[in-house]
């Protein structure tokens, strides 16, 4: 009976892990969650990346996440792109050659026959794919998960506070808690309040065995914690800062043209205001002769 | 063109008068731009020109995406991604592209609902009325066929559920299915089909938009009144209507740079508002995600396919009747058919003999009840399949049949309409007291 319940944990974390979705409407036959929302830079229709804190939250993923995680969508010589961590090209060159391939077998596009070794990472090569099971890629993370969708279930808040992926992750990386008492202590995996799609013990289940309780069980450990990075730039690495860094920096990955994309919404959105002033001045002239208006009539 | 009595083109020049007489192409573009129209339209009148510039949208925001595309099941999730990255202005053309198709039923609903109301669909317009309904269809099948090639989670899965329901067809289903499908699953043949057809079917409703504006060109456009143009003479058609050019062009313009101004304010500040996370995620046939929703505009029907459980009494009815071929998965899809094609027989079902929702004191609350049905419809299909929204659902769908099959033919009996104006002008100068025929 444990076994199989372990078994069947293990195998929900697998595929939650795999890419199993979260998203406020799948979340029906799944745990609630806590993600809150925080204030990111880049929110809202004039937000835009910090590009201090890409910088800040590229070093987290090189530091912590890259040795699971992959960015296989994301290449690597965009990190000196306007609107993103816009490094210079020299340091991004640097930054290829000195970057490790951790998982070989999903890699072997950059595997040299001639030397029988890994080749260094060029700046036109793509970030390493990583396909370690229970660690999912993590170039769109920001944009396969819905973080809130007030209010009323519209969504329309995302105008302000965006989809709320980069908000998942902050969640995330700080939902770590102590389980409920309703968990046996040798339950698989590590308690977490803003993960849906891992195990839950059957002791934290009602009746109809819906789960009772916030969160659920994930199989990453808690991956950051204080001064688990130290900033070149002088910023306090609190386990709050490193958070907020690295989502940012993922929300990066996953939006690169941000930027790009808001400025082209004004620029269209104030020419066809204009135009359609103009059209409607056009418009009420053309039209007064043919309804008689008073000052006509 | 037949139709209302107008001026025609004369070729001028002597240039104008050589090519006339080889191809008389200026004389169809002037009469096409200059056609009486009935000058009472309201703004409801404007989503024609919206579809017309969505349709033209997609194709050329489509045309650069399948430059940059790769229909294979490696590589299609990654190009996206490609074109979202390092193609210049990608993002752009791919987000316009992606939120144009919302745009274009958003104003595909308001178009129908436009034309249910005011009674476009009635004789002699039931030619037009059925080929808006075919490129209706059309359309669905393209958005349909268009959301697989991301190839994410829903792509997959919701290419797995729809190409299911024709599998639910008795007897040929199975068969019929893998003939879609080009394999006995969703795979790299069906990716491939999707896309060529994705690629096809736009100028298949190109050419049956042409054939939609020459046929209510033939009839002339229904207004706001019903009440017909007057074709007895040139004069009386004039005092009732203005040349498309310059009038309803300009204000056409007008409402779509307005419609616009919106639409880009979402595709730059808001792009995924519409789309689902899910699609974020590379295709995975072996997991399957928590919830598979249908993109918005598919929800109404989605929702009736739904509603019909096998514990409904109609259904089971149907099922002991037909000896079990009728099963509640077949007749969930007969149902949403079904809802579509009462809506195209809405021309022989609807008894009235007036034209205009406006002249019709019982149709109007009926008619009502409808805009709010496939609203709550469109809500209950987002829902999951479970109460109470299985019962909400049940209930909008039989009104929806109910409307078509039993209200429209009984309003038309019992219903006694108001008065109609004589003709266009008189509600017009009612309206405008000192209105002036056009010069």
């Amino acid at each position: 009976m444990k076994e199989s319940m372990k078994m069947s944990a293990i195998k929900t974390m697998l595929w939650g892990a795999a890419g199993l979705a979260l998203s406020v409407t799948a979340a029906f036959a799944e745990s609630k969650t806590v993600i809150e929302d925080v204030a990111f830079a880049h929110e809202g229709p004039f937000g835009t990346f910090d590009q201090m804190q890409l910088q800040r939250g590229l070093q987290v993923y090189t530091e912590v996440c890259a040795a699971c995680h992959g960015l296989e969508q994301v290449p690597i010589r965009t990190l000196s792109d306007e609107g993103g961590p816009m490094l210079p090209e020299d340091q991004v060159r640097q930054y290829a050659t000195d970057f490790p391939v951790y998982d070989e077998d999903s890699n072997r596009h950059l595997y040299d026959i001639a030397t029988g070794e890994f080749r260094p990472l060029a700046p036109t090569d793509h970030f390493p794919a990583h396909h370690l099971a229970a660690a999912p890629d993590l170039s769109l993370m920001a944009k396969q998960r819905k973080g809130f969708s007030g209010p009323y279930g519209t969504g329309i808040s995302q105008l302000v506070n965006g989809m709320g992926g980069a908000e998942y992750i902050h969640a995330l990386l700080m939902g770590y808690v102590d389980p409920p008492a309703c968990a046996p202590e040798d339950f698989d995996g590590y308690y977490n309040t803003a993960f849906a799609n891992g195990g839950v013990p059957d002791s934290c289940k009602d009746e109809h065995g819906h789960s009772t309780i916030i969160g659920s069980w994930i199989a990453m450990p808690p991956p950051i914690s204080d001064d688990i990075v130290t900033y070149a730039d002088g910023t306090a690495a609190t386990a709050d800062q490193i958070s907020m860094d690295v989502s940012a920096f993922l929300m990066w990955t996953a939006e690169p043209k941000l930027n790009a994309r808001k400025e082209a919404g004004f620029v269209g959105v104030f020419m066809l205001s204009i135009l359609a002033v103009l059209l409607y001045l056009t418009n009420k002239r053309l039209w007064a002769g043919v309804k008689g208006r008073k000052d006509q009539a | 063109m037949a139709g209302i009595p107008h001026d025609h083109y004369e070729p001028k020049t002597n240039g104008e008068r050589w090519l006339y007489r080889r191809l008389p192409i200026a004389g169809l573009i002037h009469d096409t731009l200059t056609i009486p129209t009935p000058r009472n339209l309201n703004w409801m009148w404007i989503w024609g020109i919206v579809l017309t510039f969505c349709l033209a949208l997609q194709i050329v925001t489509g045309i650069v995406l399948a430059m940059h595309y790769t229909p294979h099941v490696n590589e299609a999730f990654s190009s996206i991604e490609h074109i979202m990255r390092n193609v210049n202005g990608g993002h752009m053309i791919r987000y316009m592209h992606m939120n144009g198709a919302s745009l274009f039923f958003f104003a595909v609903y308001l178009h129908i609902f436009r034309g249910l109301y005011y009674g476009s669909y009635k004789a002699p317009r039931e030619v037009t009325w059925i080929i808006g309904m075919i490129i209706y269809l059309l359309m669905m099948a393209t958005a349909f066929m268009g959301y697989v090639l991301p190839w994410g989670q829903m792509s997959f899965w919701g290419a797995t559920v729809i190409t299911g329901l024709f599998g639910a067809i008795p007897g040929v289903g199975p068969t019929l299915q893998e003939w879609l499908l080009g394999g006995p699953a969703v795979d790299n043949a069906t990716l491939n089909r999707f896309f060529s057809l994705h690629y096809l079917l736009p100028f298949v409703i190109a050419g049956l938009v042409a054939v939609h504006i020459w046929a209510f060109h033939t009839t002339g456009n229904n207004n706001p009144t019903g009440v017909e143009v007057r074709r007895t003479s040139k004069e009386e058609a004039q005092r009732d209507t203005l040349p498309f050019w310059p009038y309803f062009v300009i204000k056409d313009l007008f409402a779509l740079a307005v419609i616009l101004a919106v639409f880009f304010a979402v595709v730059g500040f808001m792009p995924n508002y519409l789309g689902h996370p899910d699609n974020y995620i590379p295709a995975n046939p072996l997991v399957t995600p928590a919830h598979i929703v249908p993109e918005w505009y598919f929800l109404p029907f989605y929702a009736i396919l739904r509603a019909f459980t096998a514990d409904v009494w109609v259904v089971i009815a149907v099922e002991w009747l037909s000896f079990g071929i009728i099963d509640a998965k077949f007749f969930g899809v007969l149902a949403m058919f079904g809802a579509i094609v009462v809506m195209a027989l809405a021309p022989w079902l609807d008894t009235s003999s007036v034209r205009s929702g406006r002249y019709r004191p019982m149709f109007k609350w009926w008619f009502a009840l409808l805009c709010i049905d496939f609203v709550v419809l469109m809500w209950v299909g987002a829902m999951p399949a479970e109460e109470p929204y299985a019962t909400i659902s049940l209930i909008a769908s039989a009104y929806w049949f109910a409307y078509f099959l039993v209200i429209l033919p009984l309003l038309g009996v019992i219903e006694k309409p108001l008065a109609q104006p004589a003709t266009i002008e008189d509600d017009y100068k009612s309206h405008y007291p000192s209105a002036q025929p056009a010069e």
